[in-house]
């Protein structure tokens, strides 16, 4: 029987009883479509994470307080206050020939404070002081307004930017530029607005206010010291000599010796990337190595029924072969017959898979994550090459038995 | 001219777990071209046996069978299948055929071993169907016609490859003794108009009279190789035994 005569066969067989060829697949199915469905997830929330991650700024280079280990990150990040970091750290790092590299730097100070507007108040807001080079480093846009100037800050005026949230809550619709409005019982004036930024892990960008840094240290939290320093590398590739430059010159600031004594830690953005991309990688091959267990069960279910369906034609088997049927045509008969079954549950697999994440992707963007539909094409293949390797090996078994069949057991038998 | 079938001291036992069983003991006979044979005996005897050695379905386990020239307790298990495909047509007691299939798919099974075109394959279907005058059930599945209706596609299958000979196995076993003289009927005239060497395996005298001989057996052994009077013939094709 020539090849796609056989093909004729099965898939008339197989249309002959849908319900029950659509059952064998189905355990196939559900492991090709959650390979499929969480390698694809997988890539969507790495995606997502390394873009947040990014959108700071891939030349940014990051000083915390306190030290830190390759353990874990300073207790700074935990909120506990640490004084370490001060003004003055910030011009040695401008002045400085071994951090010649770095385009603009500026001390951060944080806090959060209940704002008012007319009757309207900002629950969970926060504002942070930067100096006037904060554009330079940071990736901001304005929709309205201006950014503060140096004069500004060194003069604690006591102006705001804010984020577009705070703008929504405060004002609504209309317009906050130029109007007043109380932080901590102070007055401060809005000169700018910033576009959306979104979240970043579990700070919302978009509810801070930005103030001078002269400004929130002096007026609003009578600090001397500051929360964090940022800078921005003018390359990438001088990120690593500048990080060197920047560690000695602190240390030189805080009359350190060692490192191991260091009362700080230097971070860069590209760094984060790269630990992040190791941890959601693990992740995801650790489950999808799960997933994969079920193509397993999928494979023995498929192997069970063709047992079954072998048993069931005994007399169909023995009468092919009174007419002339040879053992390799019934055995191909029944490997075809699984074939068929594997790849078409494959396909539907990927496609059911493919759906779910694609879901996923709507969902997440309708709650204004922005997610990437991700389906990788070597994924695919990988799904089919491994959903046709089932087929062929938990096949062949039941396709042997039906081929060693003796022609007269198989017609006689009832 | 050799014979079509050569048998000689032609022996079977069955091997289960140390028991021996001896089926066929010593069979030796010829049987020519154009003949129409009928293998007798009561259940138990063999003939079934002997006639699955005589369609390439099972092997002897001693003796020498040849058919036209070639011996076939020699042959490999995929020349027997190619015996069976182009050498024999088999007609079964329980039909055999295809469920849920179609007239014309039942009766191109046979082809679809043999490498041929499609177009080809529904030709010769056709007319073999039209030869037991079934060409108004084409279409029916198998399941849609009765019992001598089955037969008959059973025998149109067994005529498709235009076979050397032809096996029934207790062909009018699972009919009306109405369909059943039908049945025989359409083997009596293959063989008598289109020249079909037929070998049939019946329990029944007047089945076994439609041929122009019988091979009797019991326990193993011919007891009779006797040719068929011709008016005993002639009343059995009749009907007038019955």
């Amino acid at each position: 029987m020539e090849l796609h005569e056989t093909f004729k066969l099965v898939s008339s067989n197989l249309r002959a009883n849908p319900l029950r060829s659509f059952l064998t697949m189905l355990g196939l199915i559900i492991g090709i479509g959650s390979v499929v469905l969480i390698v694809s997830l997988g890539a969507g929330a790495q995606a997502l994470i390394v873009a947040q991650v990014n959108s700071l700024g891939s030349n940014l280079v990051g000083v915390l307080p306190g030290a830190s280990d390759d353990k874990g990150p300073p207790a700074s990040v935990f909120g506990i206050q640490v004084k370490t970091l001060v003004n003055d750290d910030v011009k040695a790092l401008l002045a400085d020939s071994r951090t010649s590299h770095l385009t603009a730097v500026s001390g951060y100070a944080q806090g959060k404070a209940k704002m008012v507007y007319a009757n309207q108040e900002l629950e969970g807001g926060s504002f942070m002081g930067v100096e006037a080079s904060y554009p330079q480093i940071e990736k901001i846009t304005l929709t309205g307004g201006r950014f503060f100037s140096p004069e500004e800050d060194s003069g604690l005026a006591r102006v705001a930017v804010i984020g577009s949230d705070v703008s929504q809550e405060l004002w609504g619709g209309d317009d906050p530029l130029g109007k007043t409005f109380k932080i901590k019982r102070e007055s401060f004036r809005v000169i700018g607005v910033l576009q959306p930024r979104g979240r970043v892990g579990f700070s919302n960008l978009d509810k801070y206010v930005l103030i001078p840094l002269s400004t929130a240290q002096k007026i609003l939290l009578g600090w001397r010291h500051l929360s964090l320093i940022r800078g921005r590398v003018d390359e990438a590739a001088n990120i690593g000599e500048t990080i060197q430059g920047m560690k000695e010159v602190l240390r030189d600031q805080h009359n350190i010796d060692t490192a191991a004594e260091d009362d700080f830690s230097v971070r860069n953005a590209a760094d984060a990337v790269e630990l992040l991309k190791t941890i959601t990688d693990a992740f995801r091959f650790f489950l999808a190595a799960i997933a994969a267990i079920s193509l397993l069960v999928g494979g023995i279910g498929i192997m069970n029924i063709m047992l079954v369906a072998v048993t069931e034609r005994y007399r169909e088997i023995g009468l092919r072969k009174a007419v002339g049927a040879t053992r390799r045509n019934i055995q191909n008969q029944f490997l075809i017959e699984t074939l068929v079954i594997t790849g078409l549950g494959s396909i539907i697999g990927i496609a059911g898979g493919a759906v779910v994440s694609a879901l996923v992707t709507v969902i997440a963007r309708a709650l204004e994550y922005n997610w990437e539909f991700i389906v990788s094409l070597p994924s695919i293949f990988l799904a089919v090459g491994v959903g046709l390797a089932i087929g062929l090996a938990f096949g062949f078994y039941p396709a042997r038995r039906a081929a060693q069949l003796d022609p007269i057991v198989a017609l006689r038998y009832e | 001219m050799p014979s079509l079938i050569k048998v000689s001291h032609l022996s079977k036992q069955y091997q289960n777990e140390e028991v021996v069983t001896p089926v066929l003991h010593d069979l030796s006979f010829t049987i020519e071209a154009g003949e129409f044979v009928s293998i007798m005996g009561p259940s138990g005897s063999g003939k079934s046996t002997l006639m699955h050695i005589l369609g390439f379905l099972d092997h002897a386990t001693d003796g020498q069978y040849m058919f036209e020239d070639t011996d076939v307790s020699l042959l490999s298990d995929d020349q027997l299948a190619a015996m069976r495909s182009h050498k024999a047509g088999f007609v079964f007691q329980q039909f055999n055929l295809l469920p849920k299939t179609s007239v014309l798919q039942n009766v191109m099974l046979p082809l679809m071993y043999v490498p041929m075109s499609e177009d080809e394959r529904i030709a010769k279907a056709k007319q073999a169907v039209e030869v037991v005058g079934l060409s108004h059930r084409l279409d029916y599945r198998s399941n849609q016609l009765s019992g001598g209706e089955k037969q008959r596609v059973a025998i149109a299958r067994a005529l498709v490859n235009d076979p050397t000979i032809i096996f029934a196995d207790e062909p009018t076993g699972n009919l009306d003794s109405k369909s059943g003289a039908q049945i025989m009927k359409t083997l009596y005239e293959l063989n008598l108009e289109q020249k079909h060497t037929i070998i049939l395996v019946t329990h029944e005298t007047y089945t076994a009279e439609h041929a122009k001989r019988i091979l009797r057996i019991r326990d193993g052994v011919i007891v009779a190789d006797e040719q068929v009077a011709a008016e005993r013939r002639q009343a059995a094709v009749a009907g007038e035994l019955k």
